[in-house]
């Protein structure tokens, strides 16, 4: 009897110290794991510092006060001004004429997937909609420069339009917009309890009537939230606007003028136009602070009203 | 009794008001439609004209090319090089930190406002422009560590840039393995770590590769990180090491479009054929395996 307890309880402290060994290799490999998480959290710490540890020197030059409030970006030629509005200027004249293109379109293939569609439209549509997402940047930036300046644009206005400008650029921008809009739409529109439709359906209105009056208010907050990255995805869009919408700073929203975006003057310090140390190579942080917080007020405000809308009904 | 019967002009079908809304709701289908339809057809004029303007460059010679500036000898083959070196890094580095990140928020991390905060950061990196990714490994790889502008500074540098998608992604396909595989595994005295590895990481592995294949294809065509960083040079040479200077074949278009030659013109029509198809190849391959996992 006491050797058979011995031998129990020999198995026993066997076993537990396997467990406990199990154990020790679970708290290692939980360390792993939080070790690879951080590197997100310190991407983003080094992005803000980088950002603004690099312009602090330049706001020893050049004060915070002309920088914010002066209205002229002439970095090379004296007299030498970085009043950053003439960028953010050319950043919102592209986000305009862009939206004012992909929104329309963007919410039209939202509703006819939700809505009107059926399933095997879709199962071909809906993947071609979002291949338009997945073409480089750098392709529509060539279509933009060649085929939607000369080929279209040059024919319609004649000379009034410059080759490189800023209609071009949001045409190709409210292509690569399209799915971003239309998808995050219509995942709101597909959320959007049955209950509605039938509802509606049942007084009378036509399935034009229930899309527009009944399906797009009740996801309204949805299709905002996909405007607002629409935002933030122009606002950083590089490539096309750097191809095919010039290099002249522009305080003006005519979509026929050359103009110059925050990211597209931040690629030109890129490219080697300005020597390292000098005050316009230390505008690239500056700007890029100035680009990283407009991107992040629009990031977070869709992240809050697709917060609020996912509690609407569930 | 006689039953009133209905007279003979009686239909169903609407007049006056409602025919009309019922005309215009008809109608919309077409317009909805044809409005879905634009992005598609540019899409679609987008690959005929390159196809058009730069088939006639696709050559064997093409491939086997350094830049040049002669538009005729000038080809892709340094840029190709330089891609796949930049790319197989990138893969190794993203694969393993995305998992283990995704692993973490979704199956270890305890549920407070740390974890939140941890999201609302994956989303808004994710939502960072990529040259700002391009302006951190300029001032962190190429300056602070004194990497230079080389193929470790640039895939560090994609790295960080596709590594919120890619977490997404995984938590995602994590989040799709149905809990009861987790409960059974622990029941039977699994530790948390073996439930993971051997029940959560297999189920969710189609969705993660789709998951990384779709950041692998975002980063073959990121061309402004890189020019950032350095990578917008002329390059007459094979890669062989990590620490050579390199160009990409999305910033070797953008070099020949940019040029005022038609000639370069082709160049770029016929590099972006090539890109293209890389792109779409991984996107497709991402589309299968998705479809054939469905289940």
């Amino acid at each position: 009897m006491a050797a058979a307890g011995t031998r129990l309880d020999a198995d026993l402290g066997a076993a537990l110290s396997k467990r406990r060994f199990k154990r020790a290799g679970e708290s290692v490999v939980k360390l792993t794991l939080v070790a690879a998480a951080s590197v997100s959290l310190f991407t983003t710490v080094a992005i803000v510092a980088v950002l603004v540890w690099e312009s602090i020197p330049f706001f020893q030059e050049v004060p915070v006060r002309d920088f914010l409030l002066k209205t002229d970006w002439q970095p090379l030629f004296e007299p030498i001004t970085f009043g950053v509005w003439e960028l953010i200027a050319g950043t919102m004249n592209i986000v305009l004429w862009s939206l004012v293109m992909a929104l329309p379109i963007g919410l039209a293939a939202a509703i006819y997937l939700s809505e009107y569609a059926d399933p095997r439209v879709r199962r071909i549509l809906k993947p071609l909609l979002e291949a338009l997402a997945s073409v480089p940047t750098v392709v529509y930036a060539y279509f933009a420069l060649t085929f939607v300046t000369l080929n279209v644009l040059r024919p319609i206005f004649g000379d009034s339009i410059s080759i490189f400008n800023a209609l071009g650029a949001s045409t190709v921008m409210a292509v690569m917009l399209i799915p971003t809009i239309a998808s995050i739409s219509e995942d709101a529109m597909a959320s959007v309890p049955r209950e509605l439709r039938e509802g509606a359906y049942g007084l009378g209105a036509t399935r034009l009537e229930v899309a527009f009056k009944v399906v797009l208010p009740a996801a309204l907050s949805g299709v905002i939230a996909s405007v607002l990255l629409a935002i933030a995805r122009a606002v950083g869009e590089t490539m096309i606007v750097a191809v095919a919408a010039g290099s002249t700073p522009n305080l003006t929203l005519s979509p026929l003028e050359s103009i110059q975006t925050m990211t597209g003057y931040m690629l030109q310090v890129g490219l080697g136009d300005a020597a390292r140390g000098s005050v316009q190579y230390r505008s690239l942080f500056a700007v890029g602070l100035s680009l990283f917080v407009i991107t992040m007020i629009f990031n977070i405000a869709a992240q809050l009203v697709i917060k609020r809308f996912r509690e609407e009904y569930d | 009794m006689a039953v009133s019967l209905p007279d003979e002009n009686f239909t169903l079908q609407a007049t006056g008001r409602v025919a009309r809304r019922q005309a215009i709701s008809r109608a919309s289908k077409w317009v909805l439609l044809g409005a879905s339809m634009i992005g598609v057809v540019v899409l679609f004029a987008l690959i005929v004209d390159t196809i058009v303007v730069g088939w006639s460059r696709i050559s064997w010679s093409f491939f086997t090319s350094y830049p040049s500036r002669f538009a005729d000898q000038a080809g892709l083959r340094s840029s190709f090089i330089g891609s796949v070196w930049i790319l197989s890094l990138t893969i190794v580095f993203v694969v393993p930190i995305a998992i283990a990140t995704a692993i973490w928020v979704e199956e270890f991390a305890p549920k407070t406002r740390l974890l939140e905060f941890v999201k609302l950061n994956l989303a808004n990196l994710a939502g960072v422009p990529s040259i700002i990714y391009g302006v951190l490994g300029l001032a962190v790889f190429v300056r602070l560590f004194g990497w230079g502008s080389s193929i470790l500074a640039g895939s560090f540098t994609l790295f960080l840039m596709i590594l919120p998608m890619t977490v997404i992604a995984s938590q995602e396909a994590i989040r799709q393995v149905p809990p009861s595989l987790r409960q059974g595994s622990l029941a039977l005295g699994a530790t948390e770590w073996q439930t993971v590895w051997y029940h959560v990481l297999p189920g969710a592995l189609p969705g993660i590769i789709t998951g990384v294949i779709l950041a692998l294809a975002r980063a073959a065509g990121e061309t402004a990180a890189l020019i950032m960083i350095g990578a917008f040079t002329f390059i007459a040479f094979d890669n062989t090491s990590i620490w050579d200077s390199f160009t990409t074949m999305p910033i070797q278009v953008y070099n020949w479009t940019v040029r005022p030659q038609e000639a370069f013109r082709q160049n770029a029509a016929a590099g972006i054929l090539v890109l293209m198809v890389v792109v779409l190849t991984f996107n497709t391959a991402a589309a299968a395996l998705r479809e054939r996992f469905r289940n």
